[in-house]
């Protein structure tokens, strides 16, 4: 297994005029490896990884990507680093078709003008890379795209960049039994494909499905990573519930977070 | 979990050769999946100009034609316009008085100054470019709604021009270039020369489409298509040029009247630039994808202010050469100029055409089609004796029919899951 993370934060703080809304986040990302990010509604997920890609600045922390200590200040430096975000509502155009849409605001062109038969061939290799075959074709309107179909567009956007962090904000929350199966897969491929993936999911199963690593946020703070094997369902939903489960999670005194080492059990707390 | 089958057709990367049939059935299709383009204008267009034709023959007369081009110039050109401003689901109500506020700086200009008439067009563009950039200023970054900001503009500017005017006298434009524009012709020679022009244009930048597509094994239209299209523009241009080329004058002796108008190749000109600029540039595609989910557009790294402003001040600039073009069809400008139903005219043209008023679909095309319906319906009406009133009318009913059809459209669009 990959022994440096891809991204490392450490100690990210974030607050929202007087709301402090991260707590000395810390959360590592392999290559290789789909790391879940868990935590209940307004624990900070959407937040934390708007930090990441850029839209928010952060008050304090440091992140660390490819073993060099970065600053993000913007989504451009963020793709520039190679990290791109599928969000929940996957932001797509629907009168605009699935290649338009791919190369969305990151047109090839040759001279000034779009430079059509390249973007073509690259998001159809990219979509064959992806073992995508239910797209009947390139030149249809998102709009005429099923669910599954969108997410994939929108997964394909994101590894149309040579991304090495690819962060998925509720991929499957819309999606059919089916659909999800088949996003969890590409996901899972993605990994595979030696890219480091982080996946924002409520949903267990799908946690456990696709995951390598789990790391769970309670109000703000990241209070378990660990590796999706050595940890039960009950004991997640324990911590995305309660802060802590066992042996993991927040002490139950001085709600100093645990963070970062697999399987945490440096901070005790048996309440 | 990994065994999923996500394979079902064929890789999507290799194009298989399309047919003619398969193309004709994906059209048909489309249309009955709420993508109807352009169906509704032509089809329209062909209908009013075969009632027309049997009701009042002096209808389908040489002099007719060339009229009917140049009655709906000024508003195909502003309705082209407005096509940019409906793109991202706004609305630019003053055009039609910028238009006239921009027709009054140009008669001003060449007439009451006496400068020469470049310095006049220059001016008018930009007065047109100004007026947009203010209008898009205030909705863009003050954030004031379209339809509110340009309501204002449409009084504001109504007063500018009478008082450009001062206060009701009109001023003759009488410089021989601008009296051309609306109402001089081209040599025969040189209409003919341009639409083969035109022509071996289009087939040069068809083909070479296809060359290109075709070499990397990418989907393409039908060959036969697109040397269908090639023909169908020959055709129709010829028969235009042909028929603009007939001597329309009543008494030869006097003076000789045959040629395409000088507005036609303006406006053709106008409409090749505006279609290159929406289809082929990334400025182009931004503006689509504004209209499309300004969210999207914004996450994409897309400026959605500057997108927005600029469609402002290209639909203000169209208005103004609207305005040049209205001044020298009537060699003057008035205080009426680009007033009354112009703006409704041009907001009909580019719905009438197949723009959508929901933003994120249309064509410059669309202007030139609808304008095309409008001056039809204008023109053959007046034919037949009808009053204004009734003009109006019809008019109105016509705008809300195509209203209706984009608005059903989208909904039958929705139905089929095309939108
Ligand atoms: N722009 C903002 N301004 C102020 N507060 C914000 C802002 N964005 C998020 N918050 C607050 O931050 C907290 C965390 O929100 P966030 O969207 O990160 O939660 P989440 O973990 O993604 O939840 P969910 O599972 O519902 O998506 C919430 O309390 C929210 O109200
Ligand atoms: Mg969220």
């Amino acid at each position: 297994m990959s022994a440096t993370p891809l991204l490392e934060l450490r100690g990210i703080d974030k607050s929202f005029g007087p709301v402090q809304v991260l707590r000395n986040v810390a959360l590592s990302a392999y290559p290789g490896e789909v790391t879940a990010l868990v935590g209940d509604n307004g624990a900070g997920k959407s937040t934390l990884v708007k930090c990441i890609s850029g839209i928010h600045p952060t008050d304090a922390g440091e992140f660390v990507f490819d073993g060099r200590p970065v600053s993000i200040n913007n989504p451009r430096e963020a793709a520039g680093l190679g990290i791109e975000v599928v969000y929940q509502d996957l932001a797509l155009c629907d009168n605009l078709d699935i290649v338009q849409n791919m190369f969305l605001g990151r047109e090839k062109r040759s001279g000034i003008v779009l430079d059509e038969p390249t973007m073509e061939q690259m998001a159809a290799e990219t979509l064959a890379g992806l073992s995508v075959r239910t797209v009947k074709s390139l030149r249809q309107h998102v709009s005429s795209l099923s669910g599954g179909q969108r997410q994939t567009v929108a997964i394909a956007k994101a590894v149309l960049w040579n991304s090495r962090l690819v962060i998925l904000d509720e991929p499957t929350a819309a999606l059919g039994v089916a659909q999800t199966a088949q996003v969890l897969e590409l996901v899972r491929r993605l990994a595979d494909n030696g890219l480091a993936v982080v996946l924002i999911s409520h949903n267990m199963n799908d946690v456990f499905a696709v995951s390598d690593r789990i790391a769970a946020l309670y109000l703000g703070q990241m209070v378990a990573q660990v590796r999706t094997t050595d940890i039960t369902h009950a004991q997640v939903v324990e911590l995305i519930t309660a802060g802590r489960s066992g042996g993991l999670g927040l002490a139950a005194d001085t709600g100093a977070n645990g963070n970062g080492a697999p399987a945490d059990s440096t901070t005790g707390g048996v309440s | 979990m990994s065994t999923t089958a996500v394979t079902q057709e064929g890789p999507a990367a290799v194009a298989p050769p399309s047919s003619i049939g398969s193309h004709i059935r994906d059209y048909w299709r489309r249309v009955r999946g709420g993508d109807i383009g352009a169906l509704p204008a032509v089809a329209g267009l062909l209908a009013l100009c075969t009632i027309f034709s049997i009701m009042r023959p002096s209808f389908l007369t040489a002099g007719n034609f060339a009229n009917l081009l140049t009655q709906g110039a000024a508003v195909t050109l502003i309705a082209m316009g407005l096509v940019f401003v409906l793109l991202l689901g706004e609305i630019d109500l003053s055009a039609g008085f910028a238009s006239g506020v921009c027709a009054a700086v140009l008669a001003n200009v060449v007439t009451v100054l006496g400068y020469p008439w470049y310095v006049a067009v220059l001016a008018a563009v930009l007065t047109g470019l100004v007026i947009g950039t203010a209008l898009g200023f205030l909705v863009a970054k003050v954030g004031i709604p379209s339809f509110v900001v340009t309501l204002a503009g449409f009084l504001a500017f109504q007063g500018v021009v009478l008082l450009l005017m001062e206060e009701g006298r009109n001023i003759s434009v009488r410089d021989p270039v601008l009296v051309a524009i609306a109402n001089n012709n081209m040599s025969p020679v040189l209409g003919w020369a341009l639409a083969a022009f035109a022509v071996a244009g289009f087939a040069a930048v068809q083909l070479l489409r296809y060359r290109k597509r075709a070499a990397r094994g990418l989907i393409n239209d039908p060959l036969a298509v697109v040397l269908g299209r090639i023909v169908m523009l020959a055709l129709v241009l010829g028969i235009a040029v042909y028929v603009l080329n007939l001597e329309r004058s009543r008494n030869v002796l006097i003076t000789s009247l045959k040629g395409v108008p000088i507005v036609v190749p303006i406006i053709a000109v106008l409409l090749v630039v505006w279609t290159f600029v929406l289809k082929r540039t990334s400025y182009g595609r931004h503006i689509y994808a504004v209209g499309g989910n300004k969210e999207a557009a914004r996450r994409a790294g897309i400026n959605v202010d500057r997108i927005r402003i600029s469609v402002f001040m290209i639909c203000s600039t169209m208005a103004a050469i609207g305005g040049i073009v209205a001044a020298s069809r009537a060699n003057s400008v008035d205080p009426n100029t680009g007033g009354s139903n112009v703006l409704l005219y041009a907001v009909g043209a580019a719905v009438i055409g197949g723009t959508s008023l929901f933003g994120g679909k249309g064509r410059v095309l669309d202007a030139v089609l609808g304008g095309a319906v409008v001056a039809v319906i204008a023109n053959g009406m007046g034919l037949m004796g009808y009053s204004s009133g009734v003009k109006y009318v019809v008019t109105g009913v016509v705008l809300l029919l195509a209203a209706s059809v984009d608005a059903l459209s989208r909904r039958r669009a929705a139905a089929t899951g095309n939108r």
